[in-house]
């Protein structure tokens, strides 16, 4: 008996302790339900549904994947340099980094924005932000490449940006940190309150050719801009923006810029700044900033250094900007397709709040206030309120919407995106992120016309969701299906630097107007070389220009003689082939820069300067044909002051001793 | 000499008008495959002009010896027009005269101006396809790289279609057209 009771006790503990494990929280593996695999597999041959344009973050790039697979497609140069392909390297490039510090070779990428036509996108640029040394950026859609910079004057950090406007009338360039401007920038930094200011600056599209320049700078009281979204629709004509750090400290950020309950949503009428500005007010005040411009022509980029930008004193100028209380340092800010609503993302908050744009016009109307910071109105809080999300999660970060009016906010804290709707500001679903999702995209979320199916990920932990690689690992996005009611995880794809926003367009809207060559005829580079019989050697003093020409699977010149000690040689290489795919490179032994990638029909110039006497080889470093090993050439270096006479050749055999 | 009947000679007349139509749209094409081309490359040939991805395929043809392909190697470009021209000529005329020996001298000329040019095609493409560079830097013992006459072949790593492009095709519709009528006046003389 007593052997009976013991068992029983012992299978009791036994069922228990079995009990309790499996009480214990079921690990992501078990994330994954129904037939996933097959949502994501694009068949060899077969095409991905959207392209999706990631910010690089601390690469300073942009990285494009295929959606659904999360295929890597192309990392491409933005504001740091790229050995790969010579971009910030090659004659042609270098001006593209420049900037009032000079050059400067890196920094941080983290929002896109895609350009749209009555709201919606259409596939022709893309614009991105730099952090650090604050610029945007205007990528061509056709060709993928970089092909205008624009440096921000009287800005410490370009954070809020390049968030465009329904028709790409204007990108914005929100100041991160707000610095002293003007004639007296050496003030101690305890002074804050009365010297530090933030700027907004609107950078005008040109419709038709995409070129950027500022077409009016905001002056505003000295806080930080995070985050920003145009209205559209009803809204369109205004900018909404976030704003943190309304405590204005200088210090510890992390305890001093969180105390209050409430920082704001500003409320920008860029169409009342216009009126201003064609009634002739604002003032033009010095600045030095770079504007750089590639020519699709010419494949070279030249930097211009501006003098001057037109600004706008809203403490003085009424009725262009309003502050709306929200809580809790809001990061998102973002408008729903409709244009009506806007939901900021208090990032230590416990609730959304949603604003309609009719109350705000509303409460501007009828000077519903709680009263003025820093000279500008503060609409009340529940006059501008369309209810609150409650309970969604903690710290929402940002929202994208699908077609069916809903939205879904990422959550950092607790690694979660919630759906809920945005009428109704019911939470509908939630699922998991691995791990602490930051920024999320869903394609043409931002737009008037959200395409749905998918939302991404970005997470900003990865820890254990791929094989590990020492201690820093890559950044993990995720795919979710979200055209049913509930979301469901599909895919998590590796991403290379450190994706902040991205944004997701139909393959349709960019793959039909790719470019594959850059026709030869058009090409009016000042070197070019447009056949062989046009290849030479040329010297200016102590610079020797080769014009050279590569096609497969030779280059000519192939020998050069006669360069000297103390030269500078300026390789102008000229790709000849007009076939889709067939890039050449160029690289030289001991080149201090990098290599060159020259596109079908393209020229690009390496620099070179010669540190020894000696033979030194050159050859294709682009795997271009059956011969492409055999791609290769000789330059001879001479003493300084040697008489060997400049020559060059390729094919031509000479039976000479040694001279 | 007999006359021609009104719808043979309509018929002639119109014939004669859609060979203008080879002055404005290509006569012969050649499409070539490979791994790595499977979208073709192709070159079209026109009446004094090639067109398509001729760089190309001389690009790669350059590997195995084979000449550049210029408008200035086919001396055919500088009279072709003319020659058209003539048969247009003469079709107009058979019109006008509307006798039926003129619409056997047109068919005639269609004729031997086809086979003329498919002959002249093969010379040139047997010359293109064994004239080779002996400096070339694939050279494979015993092969030589003729393009097919009419019709598909395969040429190493590649795959090779010729055939009538557009101009090519109304030319062989006049042809047959000719023919036809020819036939339909003999039987009605006959009757």
């Amino acid at each position: 008996m007593k052997t009976i009771k013991k068992s029983v006790v012992l299978l009791l503990g036994v069922a228990s302790a079995f009990m309790f494990y499996s009480c214990k929280p079921k690990g992501p593996q078990s994330a994954i339900v129904g037939d996933a695999a097959s949502k994501v597999y694009v068949a060899p041959g077969k095409y991905d549904e959207f392209y999706n344009i990631v910010s690089g973050g601390f690469n300073g790039q942009m990285s494009v994947y295929g959606i659904p697979s999360g295929r890597l497609f192309k990392i491409l140069p933005v504001f740091s340099v790229f050995p790969e392909s010579g971009y910030g390297y090659s004659e042609e490039t270098k001006p593209m980094l420049n900037t009032s510090h000079g050059f400067v070779p890196w920094d941080d990428l983290h929002h896109i924005a895609l350009s749209v036509t009555k709201g919606e996108h259409d596939g022709r640029w893309a614009f991105g932000n730099a952090n650090n040394t604050p610029r945007v950026a205007r990528i061509n859609l056709k060709t993928f490449k970089t092909e205008e910079i624009l440096e921000l004057p009287n800005s410490g950090g370009n954070h809020s940006s390049p968030f465009i406007t329904e028709n790409s009338e204007y990108i914005v360039a929100g100041t991160r940190f707000s610095v002293p401007v003007g004639d007296k920038r050496d003030v101690p930094i305890s002074t804050y309150k009365e010297n530090f200011k933030g700027t907004i600056s609107f950078i005008k599209i040109d419709p038709i050719t995409g070129r950027m320049n500022i077409g009016f700078q905001l002056k505003t009281p000295g806080v930080n801009f995070d985050l920003s979204r145009a209205g559209k629709g009803p809204s369109h004509g205004w900018f909404f923006f976030s704003c943190y750090n309304t405590e204005q400290a200088y210090t510890l950020l992390e305890v001093n810029a969180t105390q209050k309950d409430k920082d704001f949503i500003m409320a920008v009428n860029w169409k009342k700044a216009e009126e201003y500005i064609a009634q002739g007010k604002g003032e033009k005040v010095k600045a030095k900033y770079a504007h750089n411009l590639l020519d699709e022509g010419t494949h070279m980029a030249t930097s211009e250094m501006m003098t001057e930008v037109l600004q706008l004193d809203p403490t003085i100028l009424k009725d262009i900007i309003y502050f709306i209380p929200c809580p809790k340092s809001p990061h998102g800010c973002d408008t729903d397709p409709t244009g009506e609503y806007i939901v900021a993302s208090g990032k230590l908050a416990a609730i959304i709040p949603v604003f309609s744009f009719t109350k705000i016009q509303a409460a501007i109307a009828a000077k519903d206030f709680e009263g003025e910071f820093a000279g500008i109105p503060v609409i009340k809080y529940e006059s501008a309120l369309h209810g609150e999300v409650k309970k969604p999660g903690l710290g929402p970060l940002h929202t994208e919407f699908d077609e069916k009016g809903n939205a879904y906010t990422s959550f950092f804290v607790s690694s979660e995106i919630v759906k809920w709707n945005v009428k109704s500001l019911e939470v509908l679903d939630r699922v998991p992120t691995y791990y602490s999702i930051g920024h999320l995209c869903v394609p043409g979320g931002p737009t008037s016309k959200p395409h749905g199916k998918y939302v991404i990920a970005y997470n900003k932990i990865t820890k254990d969701r791929y094989l590990p690689t020492g201690p820093e690992l890559t950044q993990s996005a995720q795919l979710y299906d979200i055209s049913g009611d509930k979301m469901q995880l599909l895919l998590d794809f590796p991403t290379t630097g450190e994706p902040h926003y991205a944004e997701a367009i139909p393959a349709s809207l960019i793959a039909p107007n790719s470019t594959k060559i850059f026709k030869i005829e058009e090409n009016n580079h000042p070197y070019v070389a447009k056949g062989e019989k046009e290849a030479k050697v040329v010297r200016k003093g102590n610079e020797v220009h080769v014009y050279m020409t590569a096609i497969r699977s030779h280059l000519v010149p192939d020998n050069i003689e006669g360069i000297k000690m103390g030269d500078v040689v300026y390789f102008h290489v000229t790709n000849l082939e007009q076939d889709w795919d067939v890039p050449h490179g160029f690289a030289i032994k001991g080149a201090a820069n990098a290599e060159i990638l020259i596109m079908p029909g393209e020229t690009q110039t390496l620099k070179w300067t010669p540190d020894e006497v000696g033979v030194v080889p050159f050859y294709c470093t682009d795997f271009c044909s059956a011969l492409h090993q055999e791609m290769q050439g000789y330059a001879r270096v001479s003493p300084a002051g040697s008489n060997v006479p400049l020559k060059f050749s390729t094919g031509v055999v000479e039976e000479t001793s040694s001279k | 000499m007999k006359s021609l009947k009104p719808i043979t000679r309509i018929a002639v007349g119109l014939s004669a008008l859609a060979l203008v139509s080879a002055y404005f749209v290509p006569l012969w094409q050649i499409i070539m495959w490979a791994p790595q081309y499977p979208e073709g490359l192709e070159m079209k040939i026109w009446i004094n002009t090639l067109s398509g991805d001729v760089r190309t395929i001389s690009a790669l043809n350059h590997y195995i010896g084979m000449k550049t392909i210029e408008v200035s190697m086919f001396p055919e470009f500088s009279y072709m027009i003319y020659l058209v021209g003539a048969i247009i000529g003469i079709g107009l005329l058979a019109a006008i005269i509307n006798k039926r020996f003129m619409l056997l001298s047109y068919f005639a000329t269609i004729l031997l101006a086809g086979v003329g040019a498919l002959i002249d095609f093969y010379l040139w493409g047997y010359d293109y396809g064994h004239n080779l560079n002996p400096e070339a830097p694939i050279k494979i013992e015993g092969m030589s790289y003729q393009p097919p006459l009419i019709g598909t072949k395969v040429l190493l790593n590649f795959t090779a279609f010729s055939g009538p492009d557009i101009g090519g095709w109304i030319f062989i519709g006049v042809g047959v057209l000719l023919g036809g009528l020819v036939f339909y006046e003999w039987r009605k003389s006959n009757n």
